[in-house]
């Protein structure tokens, strides 16, 4: 699938809760299910640091596409980065520098990824095209 | 032992009436503000003060031979009369208006670092110091070659004075340590540090952001020989805010910012310095700033610190009770002589999940490390929640937390 198809079909998932509550269950899941980076793989230099929460994120080459493992230690965040990472993952390069991510807004968290939170999020998603955008 | 049912000596509907914003809603939900730590919301007292100043008064200060300029200078410097009054310092030229702590406590480390601080110096300050409290002095040491010390805390998070006479010695040049914590609710002997200072003659500067809102401030009793604290966390508008200094002291520390205002002959040869207060309020000051802190301390003194102290109090323990009573919880700072904040922990989840949910109920609090990261790393946790109560909150602020973070708990671990 295309990001554009994953991104609709999450914002189709997300369709069905009604409230937050049920949202943010089904994050604070995603995050518990994320397969973790090895602590041993958690060095400085794959980690963003956050005010608020710290992310690590792991990238790797593989012909034209990137692959990405990612880790947080606080859940939510976890879990917004298992939905970024099911959108980016084993895509093209060029198209991970240049689609524009509007599932987060559609399913309502874009809150999670302003500047405000601090949490590393934003910095992450910066940090994924740009690795996209030096192989590209 | 929770006391009896809280607000003794306030009348908190008609204090709840004066703020306007806490009858707005926060995602849907009544908003429940308990973040006066980092900034309190605002009385219309204050709010209206400003505005009328704005609407009939607003001239500059200290330069107009226009009736309005002289009466916007008035009102200005009737402002300090009332800040020196707040704090009862002995004149009103050692009232000098910043825009907050920060500026101060910068202020005093790099005008006192240029004229005292000396290679091998040393500058004392404490562990929990908010960022502000640490940065500055890192600034001015590096700048001096002189070396920062840390007073070490126990661990129910109060300072280790022991351990404080031992460090104090004929180096050290400064101390400077907050009042308030804003990240344990901490309440410092600052009595006692100036005590045992004055006996070497050391100065003082006390960090009062978080303890001016909470607890009655009289600078001479205290003995402080630099006292600075903000606006915003007391009721009053952002981008102000008051360092106290000692006349001898402020008179022999040269100017910090240059600028108007702050000279009284100026040539380009050589500018000779104005007098207290100005020679360290440079340029336009903040004149609507000023008129709102006054007007959120005539606000504070009409209720009563005393009233607010006791109210804050109730508030404090009757939160800590009912969180306690959350299994997975722990209460990050537990000094006997506490202010109202409470941070906690919930075992096995992070700080931010818990403030995201809190935040989804309508419930304001603050997360992470506070501007105090060497603390947390120091207490080795990544951040905490914290709860910090004003005068205008309620016990059922506290249930709705308390319901809120018992659902937090469940939903995360
Ligand atoms: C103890 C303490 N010191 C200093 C500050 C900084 O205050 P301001 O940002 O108003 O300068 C704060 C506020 O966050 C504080 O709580």
């Amino acid at each position: 699938m295309t990001i554009n198809e994953i991104q609709d079909e999450i914002i189709d998932e997300f369709s069905f809760f009604d409230d937050w509550m049920d949202k943010y269950e089904f994050i604070i899941d995603l995050g518990k299910k994320l397969p973790l980076i090895d602590a041993s793989a958690k060095s400085d230099d794959k980690l963003i640091k956050g005010c608020q929460s710290r992310v690590w994120l792991d990238a790797k080459a593989n012909g034209g596409k990137v692959q990405f493992t990612a880790d947080s230690d606080a859940v939510i965040t976890k879990g917004i980065i298992s939905l970024l990472i099911r959108v980016m993952n084993d895509q093209p390069a060029k198209e991970i520098a240049e689609q524009e991510l509007y599932f987060i807004d559609k399913i309502g968290l874009k809150e999670h990824l302003s500047p405000t939170r601090s949490n590393g999020l934003l910095s992450m998603v910066k940090q994924m095209k740009m690795y996209a955008l030096k192989l590209a | 032992m929770v006391p009896p049912l809280g607000g003794q000596g306030v009348n908190i509907k008609k204090i709840r009436a004066d703020f306007p914003i806490l009858s707005t809603e926060m995602n849907g939900k009544p908003l429940i503000f308990l973040d006066r730590g980092a900034s309190s919301q605002k009385p219309n007292q204050v709010i209206e003060a400003m505005d009328e100043y704005y609407k009939t008064t607003h001239a500059n200060v200290h330069r107009g031979v226009y009736n309005l300029s002289q009466r916007a200078t008035d009102q200005f410097e009737a402002a300090r009369k009332t800040m020196q009054r707040f704090i009862n310092a002995k004149h009103d030229h050692e009232v000098i208006f910043t825009r907050g702590t920060t500026e101060g406590i910068n202020l005093v480390a790099n005008s006192f670092g240029r004229k005292y601080l000396k290679e091998g110096d040393e500058v004392l300050i404490s562990a929990m110091e908010h960022h502000s409290n640490i940065v500055p002095w890192q600034m001015a040491c590096e700048v001096a070659g002189a070396n920062l010390k840390v007073i070490p805390i126990n661990d129910l998070g109060e300072l280790n004075m022991t351990a404080f006479a031992e460090m104090v010695n004929e180096k050290t040049k400064i101390i400077a340590v907050m009042h308030v914590s804003n990240s344990l609710g901490t309440i410092n002997p600052i009595k006692e540090i100036t005590a045992f200072a004055r006996k070497r003659g050391i100065p003082v500067l006390v960090d009062g952001a978080q303890a001016t809102p909470h607890i009655k401030i009289d600078v001479q009793e205290l003995d402080a020989d630099f006292y600075v604290f903000s606006a915003h966390k007391m009721y009053g508008p952002t981008g102000m805010g008051l360092l106290y200094g000692k006349e001898e002291l402020l008179n022999a520390m040269p100017p910090y910012h240059g600028g108007g205002e702050m000279i009284e002959t100026c040539s380009f040869e050589k500018t000779t310095y104005n007098v207290l207060p100005f020679k360290f309020e440079a340029g336009t000051p903040d004149i609507a700033g000023a008129i709102g802190m006054a007007a959120a301390v005539d606000y504070i003194e009409e209720i009563g610190h005393e009233a607010i102290a006791q109210h804050e109090y109730d508030l404090l323990t009757y939160g800590t009770e009912k969180l306690k009573a959350i299994d997975s919880l722990q209460i990050i700072g537990k000094a006997n002589n506490k202010a109202s904040v409470i941070s906690f922990l919930i075992d096995g989840a992070h700080p931010y999940d818990v403030g995201a949910i809190l935040d989804k109920l309508g419930i304001a609090v603050r997360t992470g490390h506070h501007c105090t990261q060497p603390l947390m790393d120091l207490l080795n946790i990544p951040g905490t929640v914290r709860a910090s109560f004003g005068v205008y909150n309620t016990r059922e602020d506290v249930d709705v937390l308390v319901a809120g973070v018992a659902r937090a708990a469940r939903m995360l671990t």
